[in-house]
């Protein structure tokens, strides 16, 4: 047997067979260390499938030995493998991350079924990453959401509860958006395997039963993703949920939307008909700006800071939006990197106040009163983040809003291009509202504590590093979004 | 008949949204969801209703009421202005009957759902499955994938309820007392009933390959025969039977037996869930791949449903302990 041929299941496989037998062994250490394995496996096999897919070019994996479109086909193309590596690299640094966080936040019970669900949502996004079936992402959908909403559920505040139920509501309409809209699209083409959805869909592109059913994929995807001013499910569960949870969440589930909307609009259908033919171009333009200028506004108002890192990403998934908005190659070269380094960002930023809530119990505003003095590192690994989120040159937050500068102007869209840059003028502000209080204020006499354990220090520092080192080395990167948009833009052409 | 049965079920939606009664609403839930099986009988997808009448009809409801318990009878009335959403339900309405403009109508035989795909699975699945219920062809194995990842978000569902409510601080158990009352009648009755609620289950479970069932149907009744006794017979006599403790492993074990055939499928050198590689020729091969992942489907759908139930039953009884200490 060669393992290799068999990657694009192992992938998926490892977190989700780990998650049952996290439960039969029901030690809650032997968990953490299974989830972490499980996780870095699966990276390596990610890795490996990257690497694949740059000599062999696009592989097909048929599930059960049945070729599509009556057995489900795995398809694993570039934008696929750099999914999977970005889902499963960064939950293995937050796992790494995890073993002490957890610990103190949830209740000993309760440990090994966290981590079985943890797993789940881990598995649930990366199947969502290479399937080449729509029924079958709408049901690793389904995994990853219920997981979701679950780990969000066990946030030490009863309020997380609260949270939960709000996402599991608007997230069930989403997903029952996209179930109604996948059925419009069988009535009328009979498969459900993208590829050949792809070349079905073009003679129909006037039925109103597939534009019906192109709406509600389209809707119930925006509420998945956050798009303003579908967001309102986001704040309160970010807040809210433990510390690990909204650093996972936050670097990945919603990029994952993302990559699905970015299938639907450009491989099932295509660039014509989804940012051309339909109005949605426009659409994702308008809501996307609104969402960077309203919901940075907002997050300078905010004196929690995970909540403030929570509005800030409803307006970065804004300048995602907008850059697939402006529907040329090189638009989507931004949207692709942004949703890379707003991982490494958001990442960087969610586990540092992790660590800030291990250590001081609370992630306010008035907690963090110089917190240089006792968590340097920490501290550090914040300003980091938050210089890439501004978007200063040397980061990775300047890349991706460089490119997408550059896409807009191409375009002679230069107001566009003032809505980015005013965009990052107020992230400066609600920035040096955390950098004030860190590096300048003194901090309460009382407070004594160190840095956080290594095993949080490590995960916080490479992602920091990372951020630094996309800004600079920018190789990797760029060519990989520009490749993968180029396959888009070709359409059907994965 | 099929306007019949639609009316019926809008009076029935329109009820139940009007109503305040919890409880009469959750008896609505279950007439709505008997009547969409039967919908789902006339356009004959009979597994389909079969698990529409269990799952929606039976287990729901009894959840429902379990829920009922603990947080009362009467809704309060809303305090948001029912505006917005009433605007949100029309135009996704709206959308929807647009979309059905240009559908084929039902039963068409030239749509193409029935010509691209089906076409093979009805007239090859005999030849390459070797079962006569090409439903259970499809679910279990031109898409037994969807169904794996199926039986994965029902694991999830028993994760999420363990998390939120708990197994572990469930109370102290009242063997012998019911939580309906002393009902002599009903135990006479179920007690004839339930060797046969139980028989029928692994009926369905053994015979989805011929018939309507499978899996999942069958771990629903046989869920609802433990709830049943339990009910009847006092409350937590069920888990004297099956601890709680293990019912989270048997889960556990259910989606590893699935998921564990398509790794023995990865080892034998096919591709994952290849159920060919699992015998001599490849139809033997389907058979055994099939019935082991419904035993799978099975065993977790049975210990998830009644983990819910538990939870909540146990549940109720904490929330009376410590009601009549405050009193």
């Amino acid at each position: 047997m060669s393992l290799s041929l068999h990657l694009p299941v192992l992938v998926i496989l490892l977190p989700l067979m780990a998650s049952p037998l996290c439960i039969l062994i029901d030690r809650a250490r032997a968990s953490w260390l299974i989830t972490l394995i499980a996780s870095l496996l699966s990276f390596y096999c990610s890795v490996l499938l990257l690497q694949q897919v740059q000599i062999t070019g696009t592989i097909s994996y048929e599930l059960g030995g049945w070729q599509p479109p009556w057995g489900i086909e795995y398809r694993i193309d570039l934008l696929s493998a750099f999914m999977l590596i970005l889902v499963t690299g960064l939950a293995t640094l937050v796992l790494l991350f995890a073993r002490y966080s957890v610990e103190q936040e949830i209740s000993k019970l309760r440990i090994v079924p966290f981590y079985a669900t943890l797993l789940l949502a881990i598995a649930g996004l990366t199947g969502i990453c290479v399937s080449g079936d729509v029924f079958n992402v709408f049901v690793f959908l389904e995994i990853s959401s219920i997981a979701s909403y679950t780990l969000i559920s066990m946030g030490r505040d009863r309020r997380a509860l609260n949270a939960a139920f709000k996402y599991l509501v608007m997230g069930t309409i989403g997903a029952t958006f996209i179930l109604i809209g996948i059925g419009f699209l069988y009535m009328h083409t009979g498969t459900l395997n993208m590829q050949d959805l792809a070349g079905r869909l073009p003679a129909l592109y006037d039925n109103r039963t597939i534009r019906a059913g192109f709406a509600f994929i389209t809707v119930g995807i925006g509420l998945k993703l956050a798009l303003f001013p579908l967001h309102l499910w986001l704040p309160n569960a970010y807040t809210y949920a433990p510390s690990v949870v909204s650093a996972l969440l936050a670097a990945t589930a919603t990029k994952v939307a993302v990559y699905m909307l970015l299938r639907f609009l450009l491989n099932i259908f295509s660039l014509d008909f989804s940012l051309d033919a339909m109005p949605l171009d426009l659409i994702l333009i308008a809501l996307g700006s609104t969402a960077i200028i309203s919901a940075s506004l907002v997050a300078i108002f905010q004196v929690n800071l995970k909540r403030l890192l929570a509005y800030s990403s409803v307006a970065q998934l804004g300048y995602i939006a907008l850059a697939i908005g402006l529907a040329n190659h090189s638009g989507l070269t931004a949207a692709m990197l942004h949703i890379f380094n707003h991982a490494l960002m958001k990442g960087a930023l969610f586990l540092s106040l992790g660590a800030m809530v291990y250590k001081l119990g609370d992630a306010e505003l008035h907690s963090s009163q110089g917190l240089i003095r006792h968590m340097p590192l920490t501290s550090v690994s914040i300003l980091v983040g938050g210089l890439s989120l501004i978007g200063i040159p040397g980061t990775a937050g300047f890349i991706s809003k460089w490119y997408m500068i550059q896409a807009t102007l191409e375009l002679g869209l230069w107001p566009l291009a003032l809505i980015i840059l005013a965009g990052s003028v107020l992230a400066v502000i609600y920035i040096w509202k955390i950098v004030e209080s860190i590096f300048f204020q003194s901090p309460p006499s009382t407070v004594a504590v160190h840095e956080a354990p290594v095993s949080m220090i490590v995960p916080m520092a490479i992602l920091a590093a990372a951020n630094i080192y996309f800004g600079l080395n920018t190789h990797l990167t760029v060519d990989l979004a520009d490749s993968a948009s180029t396959l888009l833009v070709m359409g059907g052409g994965q | 008949m099929d306007i019949a049965l639609l009316s019926m079920l809008s009076i029935t939606a329109i009820a139940a949204i009007r109503l305040r009664d919890l409880f009469a609403v959750t008896m609505l839930f279950g007439i709505y969801s008997f009547l969409t099986a039967a919908f789902f009988l006339t356009l004959d997808a009979i597994d389909v209703a079969f698990t529409e009448a269990a799952v929606g009809a039976g287990v729901t409801t009894v959840l429902m009421l379990a829920t009922l318990r603990l947080t009362g009878r009467y809704e309060q009335t809303p305090k948001h202005s029912p505006l917005i959403p009433i605007l949100v339900v029309c135009i996704t309405g709206a959308a929807l009957v647009y979309g059905t403009l240009d559908a084929p109508t039902v039963g068409d035989p030239e749509a193409p759902s029935q010509t691209h795909v089906a076409p093979r699975y009805i007239q090859q699945s005999a030849d390459e499955i070797g079962i006569p219920n090409m439903v259970t062809s499809v679910l279990a194995s031109y898409r037994g994938y969807d169904t794996l990842g199926e039986t994965f978000v029902i694991f999830c569902a028993g994760l999420a309820v363990i998390i939120i409510l708990g197994l572990q601080d469930s109370g102290e158990i009242h063997p012998g007392r019911s939580a309906i009352g002393d009902q002599l009648v009903l135990r006479v009755v179920i007690k004839m009933l339930l060797p046969f609620i139980l028989l029928f289950a692994l009926y369905v479970q053994l015979h989805g390959d011929y018939g309507a069932g499978g899996g999942f149907q069958a771990g629903v009744i046989f869920a609802s025969g433990f709830i049943l006794y339990d009910l009847v017979f006092g409350e937590g006599d069920a888990r004297l039977i099956i601890p709680p403790n293990w019912l989270r492993r048997m889960a556990a074990l259910g989606v590893l037996l699935y998921a564990g055939v398509g790794v023995t499928t990865l080892i034998m050198g096919k591709n994952f869930l290849d159920y060919s590689a699992l015998a001599e020729s490849p139809t033997a091969g389907q058979h055994l791949g099939i019935f082991l992942v419904e035993i799978g489907v099975g065993i977790t759908v049975f210990s998830v449903i009644l983990t819910i139930f538990f939870a909540f039953s146990g549940r109720a009884r904490i929330a009376v302990k410590t009601g009549r200490g405050g009193s």
